[in-house]
């Protein structure tokens, strides 16, 4: 009798399955690509949020004092007379008033430079500061600039921060929604070709079946296969959103970050996005196999 | 039984398989004898009828049920079924390792039993690289490893050599006298008799069971005209 007892077969349970020689390659670039595709969606969804985050952050931090001019009284000094006022309301940190010629400018884009005729009346603006650890002075500093007599208007710029936060969750919530829809296309793509695989493989199936294996028993090793199918494809998927993303970044300061367009600041979201992405992937397809096996099975025996 | 709205393959079939009994189950290709061994472990259901294992009834079976009684049958396809990514010991150890025991466990078990059928030296070798007839040892070693119940064995000597044939009935045997219930399904009648065994043929869907040679020449003694036709017919070769 012979006691040379080779060692065990490489890849455990899960070599029990014939090795895909090749089969399973195109199910790996799919997969590859949709988990590329769902994390550039959730960076992208995560860079809109940013940047409107951003944005709310500079509209909400400010508000501009609009002096309006009025006949015989001279707009500078009343610009800076509310500047003056405004610094003695609680709740603002600096106050500045813009001359003549800053209006100008600001009308510049549309009016074009030195087309203005100088008696022309414009309104001058006064950039207000807020400290953002106490509540908007906005009704106050209206009140005090009426009280003093001013024809001033106080623009808090609450309708355009409102505006685009509901832009930043409009894009957060289909940057989710791709991703949702990319993670079940995943799933189907997936179930589809553990489906393919047990049919390619029936043979195997029945003996292990004939040798008393449970259908659990089967499915796991489908699970298994397609979870390490699925590790490998998220990993690469991940790495090219990553290298895209930074490529997309790179030149971007995050006030000039494009709106909706991968983001990358190697911040503790993006990591865990990209290091839960392979293993979210690997999970997903050992899921579906499993069960697009079992059901299989139950069809067959 | 009939397979989809095909012919009925079996019909008016009704036999006990006493435990540790051992059968032969002959017939002409076509008679059925595949479909009955595939009613015995459970790779089909009957169309109508009922079959009960070891005192249960086979409809009653849960999924769950089905592959605790299928580790109690063991079976040698005639065609095999090896896996051919997987070595010769691992195709013999693979009821054990589904059944969950540990590979330090049988691995000896495993290697004795190989050795036993003359397949010690080609343990870690795959089996498309070994004969008709050394396929047919390790399905054999296969479905005996796990010491099942019920043996079944579709043409069990068909790609093997005379001498090779008599080592595996004995070793059916020895199987057999150890409590081992045997139906060994054959066209090779010199096998057939080389053992006293009862007799299953099959022909056109219809079971005929004869007793065993010692059980016939008891009754020849009694009633010497009956028992002579039924020895004549005994004696017609199957296809």
């Amino acid at each position: 009798m012979s006691n040379r007892v080779p060692p065990p077969p490489a890849g455990g349970a899960g070599a029990l399955l014939p090795p895909d020689s090749g089969r399973d390659r195109p199910l790996f670039v799919v997969a590859a690509i949709l988990v590329f595709l769902a994390c550039i969606a959730a960076l992208g969804a995560r860079g809109a949020w940013l940047q409107a985050q951003n944005w709310t952050s500079d509209l909400e931090s400010s508000i501009t004092i609009q002096i309006r001019p009025v006949e015989l009284r001279d707009a500078q000094l009343d610009a800076e007379e509310a500047a003056r006022i405004a610094l003695t309301v609680p709740g603002i940190l600096s106050a500045t008033a813009h001359d003549r010629a800053h209006a100008e400018a600001l009308l510049a884009p549309w009016l074009g430079s030195g087309n203005l005729p100088d008696d022309l009346p414009l309104p001058l603006m006064v950039e207000v500061q807020l400290d953002p650890q106490l509540p908007p002075p906005g009704d106050a500093l209206q009140a005090a600039l009426d009280a003093a007599g001013l024809s001033a208007s106080v623009d808090d710029n609450s309708r355009w921060a409102g505006a685009v936060r509901r832009a930043a969750r409009t894009a957060q919530t289909l940057g989710l929604a791709m991703m949702f829809l990319l993670a079940g296309a995943a799933a189907a793509v997936v179930a589809f070709a553990a489906r393919a695989s047990l049919a390619a493989r029936i043979n195997v199936i029945d003996a292990l079946h004939i040798c008393g294996a449970e259908d659990r028993f089967v499915a796991g090793l489908f699970e298994r296969r397609f979870f390490m199918l699925g590790l490998k494809a998220g990993i690469a998927g991940a790495a090219c959103a990553g290298l895209v993303a930074v490529l997309a970044s790179l030149g971007q300061g995050p006030a000039d970050m494009a709106f909706f367009l991968p983001h990358w600041a190697m911040d503790p979201f993006e990591l865990a996005l990209l290091l839960l992405a392979p293993v979210l992937a690997g999970a997903t397809a050992a899921i579906s196999a499993r069960l697009a096996v079992a059901s299989d099975l139950r069809g067959r025996w | 039984m009939r397979y989809g709205h095909g012919p009925e393959v079996l019909r008016d079939l009704s036999f006990d398989l006493p435990r540790g009994s051992f059968q032969f189950l002959t017939g002409p290709s076509g008679a059925g004898k595949t479909s009955l061994l595939r009613l015995i472990y459970l790779a089909a259901k009957p169309s109508s009828g009922r079959i009960s294992y070891f005192g249960r009834d086979a409809a009653e079976l849960t999924r769950k049920e089905m592959p605790l009684l299928r580790r109690r049958i063991g079976v040698v396809f005639q065609e095999f079924r090896l896996l051919n990514h997987l070595s010769v010991f691992d195709n013999v150890a693979l009821p054990l390792r589904i059944a969950g025991r540990r590979r330090q466990d049988y691995a000896e078990d495993v290697a004795e039993l190989l050795a036993w059928v003359g397949l010690g030296e080609k343990m870690d070798v795959v089996p498309a690289t070994l004969s008709g007839g050394e396929q047919q040892r390790v399905a054999i070693a296969r479905a005996v490893v796990g010491q099942p119940e019920i043996l079944i064995a579709d043409e069990p000597t068909g790609n093997v050599d005379p001498e090779m044939g008599m080592r595996l009935l004995r070793l059916f045997a020895e199987l057999n006298k150890l409590g081992t219930t045997i139906i060994i399904a054959t066209h090779d009648l010199s096998l057939v008799r080389m053992l006293d065994a009862p007799v299953m043929s099959l022909s056109n869907g219809h079971l005929h069971i004869r007793a065993p040679r010692s059980q016939r020449q008891a009754q020849a003694n009694a009633a010497p005209e009956e028992a002579a036709a039924e020895t004549a017919a005994m004696e017609t070769p199957d296809e």
